[in-house]
């Protein structure tokens, strides 16, 4: 793989956390570095244990290959391979491939003389994925008094996967009533928004109408400001829309953790508190939960 | 090693406002000369206002009022006036379309779900003439048409909800409910009815698309900040002219992960995955009632979900 015109230049020895100067290479367009040949061997085991755990099921149909975590009766324990020990060593495999991974990006950060923000933003989607098939299978267990634990995790497979956040959903009733989720979804909202205007705001100013010059950032900042008032900035955008899309995360992982160990009824029955606060005359609601007209007919 | 990470804003220099490029001829002037704000300042630009209104944003502005007094004076009746009744219950309360008896008709009884339909009429005014500002705006300062093409994909996906789809369906009653609890038990029950939401290909996708931005966005905003010590955020600069914070940016993902964009087409990558969410979560939205009825049975005719009803075997 040729070098972009600019590289050379910039492919300096150093920068390492571990291994020294052993893995300081570059394999075409890809840097190398301890942390990559641990992402290459955990990546290239887990991916293999996926084609192999597939190939124990009934289908090669891609979105129906499935591996799931064992079953509560093993809580935390080792299951054996075919009933859920696969799915344990694949997590795990997973795991300390996305660390890896996020340690080579410090690795080229430094070789750049970048800033860390990029293997921070990556670490807090790490935590997100430790939290679901890691942290809340451990949180299970104890809740449970040991009688769960694994089997909390979510299987591995494209249209599994879903069945398994359906499941989870509705087993704390209507999962939209989840604080911590409403939170979320407002986050992933925001980001999305804050990203169309980000990238619609940059791509007008370097694509004008024909014949036009390319236009400055000062025409960005009146186009915010004529539009509704504010303008964040050109460096500002990009810490709001890094704020947005870490918080969405973020959230999401809250609220994944607190249902079941720390909330096990229906979402929607947690608002109560809300409704019986001693200042509130306690008269009966309006309207309850699921209230919806067009179902009466 | 000391890294400066850019967090906040540790030095900001205070001028007078800047009042903008000027507008053309016949555009009305901007409102308010524009303050700074030191706390604003430590996020981003310290300067809040001056701001363009016009006839457009006037009438949206109103429309807006109107229609969301409308939900709250709704609300208002529905507890009897009570204040504090109308505090507690404020997430419970809803303003509910019309029954399925009235069809289409354009205003049934105000107490029926004709409420609903005046405040979705001054909403579709607000989003419309909101719509038509950012389209005003860019052409007066020259700038391409890509937030008015990004937002209509927005508004499509709000009209689908609101319009379309009820009209293809033949009955109001399908529309979303103005109500903080009542528009989640909408979208709860709308994938109980239709079979699972979740094997909609185009809810997938726009799933995809909207996790997909999220993730952009923080690649996106991180690696700018990461290089802002080379003057990275000036992405319009960088754009034309080539610098130093282009070339490391473009490879830290080259050495990353083999592929990079440049300072141009990751704004076009963020473009296309957030314009994409509404549009294809709008075709998911507009197909479901009308041209599928069951996204399971779909899901198992076509393979995607297995015979047995589960893919988790």
């Amino acid at each position: 793989m040729a070098l972009l015109s600019f590289e050379r230049k910039y492919r300096v020895r150093g920068g390492t956390l571990l291994g020294g100067d052993l893995f300081d290479f570059w394999a075409g367009p890809f840097y190398v570095g301890f942390f990559g040949v641990l992402t290459i061997f955990f990546t290239t085991l887990g991916t293999a244990l996926i084609i192999y755990g597939a190939s124990l099921g009934d289908t090669w149909n891609i979105w129906q290959i499935n591996i799931s975590p064992p079953e509560a009766e093993y809580g935390l324990s080792m299951a054996p391979m075919r009933e859920g020990g696969l799915w344990q060593i694949i997590t795990f495999c997973g795991t300390f491939a996305f660390i890896s991974w996020a340690l080579r990006e410090v690795e080229i950060c430094r070789k750049l003389g970048m800033g860390y923000h990029v293997p921070f933003a990556f670490s807090v989607a790490i935590l997100a994925f430790v939290t679901l098939n890691i942290i809340r299978p451990i949180f299970m267990y104890i809740a449970d008094g040991g009688e769960s634990g694994w089997s909390h995790g979510f299987p591995y497979g494209i249209y599994s996967h879903l069945e398994w956040v359906n499941n989870v959903g509705y087993a704390y009733g209507n999962f939209h009533y989840n604080p911590a989720h409403m939170i979320a979804i407002t986050f992933f909202f925001t980001t999305t928004l804050a990203l169309a205007l980000h990238g619609g705001l940059v791509l007008s100013s370097t694509n004008p109408p024909k014949g036009q010059e390319v236009k400055t950032p000062e025409h960005e900042d009146t186009y915010f400001r004529d539009f509704i008032g504010y303008s964040v900035g050109t460096l500002g955008i990009h810490r709001v829309g890094l704020f947005l899309a870490l918080n969405a995360v973020f959230w999401s992982a809250v609220c994944i953790i607190i249902s079941g160990p720390f909330w096990v009824d229906a979402w929607s029955d947690w608002w109560t508190w809300w409704l019986e606060l001693p200042v509130f005359p306690q008269d009966d609601l309006v309207r309850e939960i699921g209230d919806l007209p067009y179902l009466d007919e | 090693m000391r890294e400066y990470q850019n967090i906040f804003t540790a030095i900001q220099v205070q001028g007078e406002p800047e009042m903008g490029i000027p507008l053309p001829r016949g555009d009305d002037p901007r409102i308010g000369k524009g303050f700074l704000s030191y706390w604003a300042g430590k996020i981003g630009n310290a300067q809040i206002g001056p701001i363009y209104l016009g006839t457009l944003g006037v009438i949206s502005l109103i429309s807006f009022l109107l229609a969301f007094n409308i939900i709250g004076l709704n609300f208002w009746a529905q507890v009897d006036y009570d204040p504090v009744q109308f505090v507690r219950q404020l997430f419970w309360l809803s303003l509910d379309p019309p029954a399925p008896s009235y069809g289409l008709t354009v205003l049934p009884p105000l107490q029926e779900g004709g409420w609903f339909m005046i405040v979705g009429f001054f909403l579709t005014v607000s989003v419309l003439t909101w719509w038509l500002r950012t389209y005003r705006r860019a052409k007066a300062l020259g700038l391409g048409m890509h937030v008015p093409i990004a937002f209509a994909s927005a508004i499509w996906l709000f009209l689908v909800l609101g319009f379309i789809r009820p009209v293809l369906m033949g009955s109001w009653s399908e529309a979303v409910p103005y109500g903080v609890f009542s528009h989640l038990d909408w979208t709860n029950n709308f994938s109980l009815i239709y079979g699972n939401l979740f094997y909609n290909p185009f809810h997938a996708l726009s799933i995809v698309f909207l996790y997909g931005s999220a993730l952009l966005f923080a690649m996106h905003g991180a690696t700018i900040l990461a290089v802002s010590r080379y003057g990275g955020e000036r992405e319009i600069e960088q754009i034309t002219n080539r610098g130093t914070a282009s070339e490391r940016a473009a490879l830290f993902w080259r050495w990353t992960m083999g592929f990079n964009a440049t300072m141009e087409s990751i704004h076009r990558w963020a473009w296309w995955f957030a314009m994409l969410t509404t549009l294809t979560g709008g075709i998911g939205i507009l197909l479901t009632g009308t041209v599928v009825d069951d996204w399971s049975a779909w899901a198992i005719k076509h393979g995607v979900l297995h015979e047995s009803g589960t893919n988790i075997r």
